[in-house]
């Protein structure tokens, strides 16, 4: 067994790194992914092990970037993308949006693109505007895209091999702020499918449902909660398309109440579709109806003020409190 | 900051300069030009360029002939099936023939092309069955063929988004170290599309084996060329660093010479051409279209006299190279082929309803199964209720 203890950044690294030397049809294109090792270091030293064909620096414009990624799937490639900020992704929406997530529908299924475009996102790391986005919702709502999100390092490491070898398109939405956070990783064993979600934490009275950044958070709020008497079941989602509402199901119809939490906006959320299903499946099940933790329907706020703007562990506990009150 | 910006703010929006700027635009050079490639006059001559020379067969003449005849046929066919309902829309490439043809015959089996919604003469050329081309324009499926039978991808829609795939596909050749090129066809209104500027930024970068096939056919539905652009197009691949050529793109003769050229090049490691293709979109943008608008009937007129057909077979009489006979039995495949085309529209099967759940995803998606199964018992309650 290879455990071995790293941050999520070097996870990633150390997966991409693996991808690179498994499949020679393998890519890594972005803007300063080569040399510099891109702004966080997610692609340090890949191009001077494997060369400037197979880790591409590529002219600053997003869209170009994951048009030419296209082609290149096309031609039996495996590109996988770097976009550097949450931000910047919107200048390729329309190449993410309109060709990569339909193309394989529209050749009914004779093309394929494995293509993955990763993203560092989310906020609380200080920094100007469009750098602390969180934008799943809107890929979430296309058909034909699959998107993921790792809150650890095993999962970073696994989930990015998992993401290189899926023949669909995949979002791969990286928690910016945990970067440096560091947990064990097993590079021999598979702990599971990329679209299910896992129990993070068990608990009986109320189920936290959270992804990426907002796991850690969770966790905290639910340690907090013991510590008041409260049994918090946290459920690391993974997926936010698919969604592994069986996963959700099976831990609400334990714990009778559920709080979704994330950084993306409430309104229009992914924690929308998750209350709508679990109301849905679970109705005779619930005893509070489920709650929402987010951002708020406004612009990301400047650096100073994004603590306001962000669900911290009171926010979420607050949310808990109200789902008990019930 | 703050006080910065209030005083921008404050400032008129319009200087006086930029707006007597705006008054006097620079005159686009619409014109043909003396910079145009043209090895067959439109009085069906054939003239000698410095630059490009062609040396074709007797049946290779007729040849070109044929696929511009045929398609034509094949066009006009499908605009009749617009009208008569079979078809939802059509985009007639009538007028764009030999720029079509010229290109589409400049290409080897193993080269691969990257169309818009229009190239229906490169999809003949490629060996597309033009029946195949109908689906989506009847509304079966978004695009009926399999893109690597023929090395055709599949018609995009959206205006220029093809460049860049064109051109990520040209750089997977290169990586290869394949001597393949790839060809991207797009217009005068798609060339102000960011996505074929990045593509040429691109392409040039990583000198892809790509040519950027422009058919400047003057209209973009009702926006003249004018409104795209201050300079002749194939002057833009100059700022990227890549030679641009302009041919007569109703000069079949000399769209072949142009693109080969261009596509030799590519082949020799030199990267990509940008060749404009200047020509006239006879017929409506879409068959939705009603260009009496915004057009004059003259313009048309203008350009009936350089029609592409009708010069070469002035051509191949002078020459002898072809005969009535020919031309009687040409006539006649016409019709078979629009005999085959009408009929394969008319029996094309009404998808299964089910279908709409196939393919959304390679691998599978849980929820697209748990929206079938939905959908599935929701149609099988009406059965039940029937019985």
């Amino acid at each position: 067994m290879a455990m071995e203890k790293m941050s999520i950044a070097k996870a990633l690294n150390e997966s991409l790194r693996k991808a690179l030397d498994t499949d020679p049809k393998t890519l890594i294109m972005g803007e300063d992914v080569g040399k510099l090792g891109g702004v966080f270091r997610i692609t340090d030293g890949l191009q001077k092990d494997f060369g400037e064909d197979r880790v591409i620096d590529t002219p600053l414009a997003e869209s170009g970037i994951v048009g030419t990624a296209i082609g290149l799937a096309l031609r039996g490639y495996r590109p996988i993308v770097e976009i550097q900020f949450d931000g910047f992704v919107f200048p390729a929406y329309d190449q993410i949006v309109t060709q990569l997530a339909k193309m394989h529908a529209r050749s009914l299924g004779k093309i394929k693109l494995p293509v993955v475009v990763r993203i560092p996102y989310g906020g609380g790391i200080g920094a100007v505007e469009h750098h602390s986005e969180s934008p799943e919702a809107l890929f979430a709502h296309v058909a034909g895209l699959k998107v993921v999100s790792p809150s650890n390092a095993s999962d970073a490491y696994w989930m990015m091999q998992q993401a290189v070898q899926s023949d669909d398109p995949v979002i791969f939405f990286e928690p910016k702020r945990r970067y440096w956070d560091k947990g064990e990783v097993d590079t021999e064993s598979i702990p599971g499918g990329l679209h299910r979600a896992s129990v993070a934490r068990t608990g009986t009275d109320l189920t936290l449902v959270a992804y990426g950044p907002m796991v850690k958070v969770c966790l905290e709020a639910a340690a907090a909660a013991q510590e008041e008497g409260k049994s918090i079941e946290v459920v690391d989602l993974r997926s936010m398309s698919p969604i592994d509402f069986d996963a959700i199901q099976a831990s609400v119809e334990k714990t009778r109440r559920l709080v979704v939490v994330h950084e993306a906006p409430v309104f229009y959320g992914s924690g929308a579709e998750i209350a709508a299903r679990i109301t849905e499946r679970c109705f005779y099940h619930l005893e509070a109806p489920v709650l929402r933790v987010g951002g708020y329907h406004v612009p990301y706020p400047p650096a100073r003020l994004e603590d306001e703007y962000l669900p911290g562990l009171d926010r979420v506990l607050d949310a808990v409190d109200r789902s008990l009150a019930y | 900051m703050t006080v910065e910006s209030t005083a921008a703010a404050r400032k008129p929006r319009r200087s006086s300069k930029r707006t007597s700027a705006a008054k006097t635009p620079a005159k686009t050079p619409q014109s043909s030009g003396p910079e145009l490639v043209q090895l067959l006059t439109p009085e069906g001559e054939r003239i000698e360029h410095p630059d490009y020379s062609i040396d074709l067969t007797a049946e290779e003449l007729r040849g070109l002939y044929r696929d511009m005849v045929l398609t034509r046929r094949f066009d006009a066919e499908a605009t009749a099936l617009q009208r008569q309902g079979e078809l939802g829309l059509w985009a007639s490439l009538l007028g764009q023939e030999a720029a079509q043809i010229g290109s589409g015959r400049a290409l080897r089996d193993d080269d691969y092309v990257f169309p818009t919604y229009r190239e229906h003469g490169v999809a003949w050329c490629r060996g597309v069955d033009p029946t195949n081309l109908l689906g989506m324009f009847r509304g079966v499926n978004h695009g009926g063929w399999d893109p690597n039978t023929n090395n055709f991808h599949l018609y995009t829609i959206v205006i220029g988004s093809q460049t860049l795939h064109a051109t990520g596909y040209a750089m997977g050749v290169a990586k290869d170290g394949a001597d393949s090129a790839v060809i991207a066809y797009f217009g005068d209104g798609a060339s102000s599309q960011g996505d074929v500027a990045e593509a040429f930024t691109f392409s040039a970068v990583y000198n892809a084996p790509v040519v950027f096939f422009c058919q400047n056919n003057q209209w973009a539905i009702s926006e003249p060329t004018e409104k795209q652009t201050r300079v002749p197009l194939y002057q833009r691949a100059q700022g990227f660093g890549f030679p641009g050529v302009r041919v007569d793109g109703n000069d079949v003769l000399a769209c072949l010479a142009v693109t080969r050229s261009a596509l030799e090049r590519a082949r020799r490691g030199e990267g990509p051409t940008l060749v404009e293709a200047f020509t006239y979109r006879m017929g409506a943008h879409t068959t939705s279209d009603d260009p009496t608008k915004y057009r004059a009937d003259e313009e048309r007129a203008s350009w009936e006299a350089k029609d592409p057909i009708l010069r070469l077979r002035t051509y191949l009489e002078n020459e002898g190279v072809a005969d009535e006979a020919y031309f009687t039995a040409l006539d006649e495949e016409s019709e078979t082929l629009g005999k085959r085309v009408r009929e394969a529209v008319r029996s094309m099967p009404q998808p299964d309803r089910m279908a709409i759940f196939e393919h959304a995803y390679a691998d599978g998606s849980a929820l697209v199964d748990e929206e079938r199964a939905q959908f599935a018992a929701y149609q099988a309650s009406f059965a039940e209720e029937g019985k």
